[in-house]
């Protein structure tokens, strides 16, 4: 009966309660249902945990960080592992949560006895996993961009960055874009820590070159609409304006920006460009483009095991090249398993000696860690999307300059509260 | 703030209105549904979404965007049809928050399989060749893309009005709406009307998908936050009523637009603070009826 059943569905619900469900609704919109696979676990395996954001809106570079870190861990067990024990990784979505990230982090610890945490894509979820890490005295080696970590405050002697930072990675740009391109800049900030830290590195590195900054336009992070920034930028007049955000919402940015036409005048810089973000962009919105990045895979033409991780990558994911991101998942377990060998021995304040004491070149030419905040210092590159003369779809940047790597380029041990 | 000029603040009134027609667009499409069918969609998001990537398969089988934007919305809306007939259908005459349920739900089942059909990592979808780029409107530059998207947007509204307000099949739309019952006492067969409306209200929020596929980045969860932006825009408008979607579109973009020059890091919060004012005041939004909802 169309009546009883009609009236039965008006009455059904107050007004109140539709918006009360639309905001629950809302809210467990960024919920998503995981897609982990728990591994079980052999006996005497030397077990890496490692929470990253599989889900929601860094998900294709974490799953990218999977894929790398597993080649680390089958090289380690192709080699015969260690004392006959075999590595294992044990992944888990962290859902770009810090609280789930350290109920995760602690799970991994307690239930799942790991002997080592690897990973994060977060300035904040690396910081909550770091809190969980440091408590329990596991060493976490941390794969995602954050100036913070490295401060005394946040820091342990368990804590390990094998990602660059902020401050290395806007300060290489800086100093290229600054004196190649002109003083005057804008910046467009996703409001938060990633993004206040990397406006940080640029306007350090540009004082000395004289920079000049016109406005820092904070926007909120997740925007899908940067229109109603652009006009403003555009009455500024700026020589660059400096995009500091990530992911999707720096191709969203950089795409509004070009169909605004802020290109023909002002040069468009990123701290960390992203190859996700240019694939997902396409060629024509990014061409031009400068940022800066920890690894590029045509860093494979000068730099041999750069070509040989690619081989790898390559032949375990049908002929893709491995992501900047992705990479760092390869080199933080790597280092990690590596220590482990060195040592001698799992145990955790020996292999912390070992990291420490770590000269590796697993895929980018030199590295090592800094002894008074474990910094992994490396060069960083700074590129340029190009639309044109492309090898094959994957060439997507033009390296255009290398900072080596430099304790000078780093903040100072004392600027970040250590002693030595 | 410095460098403020009159040619600045038209031009972000200007941008204002662009970002509204998309929320425009948007809320037709929810609110249409809800005031006709009283199911609050919560798929909506995620047919906006299958929009978009239908969009970009489609043109990239026939290379015209013109084609797609016809051939898109009538996919989407097939798609909500087959929704409505065997999935809402059997839900009439429950708790209105069963079909709610269902939509949500369903929303998470479009985005899993976009993920497993396109990837996680979005794909590019570029402007279509004769909008590209920015025009000189007196006041300085502005994508033509944008102004285009204002004048389609202008025109769904207009047609949508005139078929709705002015033929026979809107009356008896209109009608259904009102009192289900009479309707079907006079003989007409009132399942068939919320089966169009459903697959109308989707269409168009496929429309919008493709319309927005080349302002953004095409993503599996690019509805996700449009769904909050088309709900408050309902709400303020008031829920059901087509010309409180257009009002309140249009005041949400300017609203978005005006906090973005003045105070961007309250862009986001600006428009739940809009919409908690409105409430206050007309709890049943700018041009709902009261009490639609029981």
């Amino acid at each position: 009966m169309t009546n009883t059943r009609n009236s039965k569905r008006r009455s059904g619900m107050s007004r109140r309660e539709i918006l009360a469900a639309g905001a629950g609704g809302v809210a467990l919109a960024g919920f998503t249902p995981s897609l982990f696979s728990i591994a079980r676990a052999q006996a005497g395996a030397i077990k890496i945990g490692f929470p990253v954001p599989l889900t929601g809106p860094f998900g294709a570079e974490a799953n990218d960080q999977v894929k790398a870190a597993e080649i680390a861990v089958k090289e380690f067990n192709d080699a015969g592992g260690f004392q006959g024990r075999l590595a294992e990784l044990l992944v888990r979505d962290d859902k770009l949560n810090p609280g789930e990230a350290a109920t995760r982090t602690l799970e991994l610890i307690e239930k799942d006895k790991v002997n080592y945490v690897v990973g994060s894509l977060s300035a904040a979820v690396q910081l909550s996993i770091n809190n969980v890490t440091k408590e329990r005295g596991v060493i976490f080696n941390s794969i995602s961009q954050s100036d913070a970590i490295n401060e005394v405050k946040d820091w342990s002697k368990f804590t390990f960055h094998e990602a660059l930072n902020p401050h290395m990675t806007a300060g290489a740009v800086g100093r290229y874009a600054f004196s190649k391109f002109g003083k005057k800049v804008v910046y467009l900030t996703a409001d938060y820590a990633y993004g206040h830290e990397m406006v940080r590195g640029f306007e350090s590195a540009g004082k000395l070159l004289g920079a000049q900054t016109l406005a820092d336009i904070r926007h909120p992070i997740g925007a899908n609409d940067y229109s109603a920034f652009l006009p403003r930028i555009q009455s500024l007049r700026p020589d660059v304006l400096c995009i500091c955000n990530f992911g999707r919402d720096q191709v969203n940015a950089v795409k509004q920006a070009t169909e605004f036409g802020l290109k023909e005048k002002i040069k468009i810089v990123a701290p960390v460009l992203l190859y996700t973000a240019r694939v997902a962009g396409g060629p024509e919105i990014f061409e031009g483009v400068v940022g800066g990045t920890s690894y590029y895979w045509r860093l494979e033409d000068t730099v041999p095991t750069a070509k040989a991780f690619n081989d790898k990558f390559r032949a375990a994911n049908g002929g893709a090249v491995p992501s900047d991101y992705g990479a760092l998942g390869y080199a933080g377990v790597r280092s990690v398993l590596t220590a482990v060998k060195n040592a001698g021995t799992t145990d955790t304040a020996k292999v912390v000696d070992a990291m420490r004491s770590l000269k590796y070149d697993f895929y980018k030419g030199p590295q090592y860690y800094r002894g008074c905040d474990h910094q992994s210092v490396q060069s960083v590159l700074v590129i340029e999307s190009k639309s044109k003369d492309m090898k094959d779809k994957n060439d997507v940047f033009s390296i255009v300059g290398v900072e080596n790597p430099d304790e000078k380029n780093l903040r100072s041990c004392a600027d970040l509260g250590h002693k030595a | 703030m410095s460098g403020l000029t009159l040619e600045l603040l038209l031009l972000q009134i200007v941008t204002g209105v662009a970002l509204g027609s998309v929320f425009v667009l948007l809320a037709i499409g929810l609110s249409l549904i809800f005031g006709m069918l009283t199911i609050v969609n919560f798929a909506h998001g995620a047919f906006y979404m299958v929009g978009a990537y239908m969009g970009v398969f489609l043109y990239g089988l026939t290379k015209n965007f013109w084609i797609c934007l016809v051939l898109v919305p009538l996919a989407v809306g097939t798609i909500g049809l087959v929704v409505e007939r065997f999935l809402v259908r059997p839900l009439y005459g429950r708790n209105i928050d069963d079909p709610l349920l269902l939509t949500f739900g369903l929303g998470y089942v479009f985005i899993e399989s976009i993920r497993i059909l396109f990837g996680l990592n979005g794909i590019p979808f570029s402007t279509p060749a004769g909008l590209r780029g920015a025009v000189d409107i007196g006041i300085g530059y502005f994508p033509l893309y944008r102004l285009f998207l204002i004048g389609a947007t202008g025109m769904l509204v207009l047609g949508l009005w005139l078929f709705i307000e002015k033929t026979k099949f809107g009356l008896i739309i209109r009608a259904g709406a009102r009192d289900p019952e009479i309707l079907k006492v006079l003989g007409i067969d009132v399942s068939k009307i919320w089966l169009l409306v459903f697959g109308i209200g989707t269409g168009i929020a496929g429309l919008s998908g493709i319309l927005a596929a080349p302002l953004q980045a095409v993503t599996p969860e690019m509805g996700i936050p449009v769904l909050a932006e088309a709900f408050v825009v309902t709400v303020v408008g008031g829920m059901g009523s087509l010309i409180g979607a257009v009002t309140a579109g249009l005041m949400v973009g300017i609203v978005v637009a005006m906090t973005s020059l003045f105070m961007p890091e309250m862009a986001k919060v600006s428009i739940f603070l809009l919409m908690a004012l409105v409430l206050l005041v007309r709890p049943q939004g700018l041009f709902g009826r009261a009490g639609l909802m029981g």
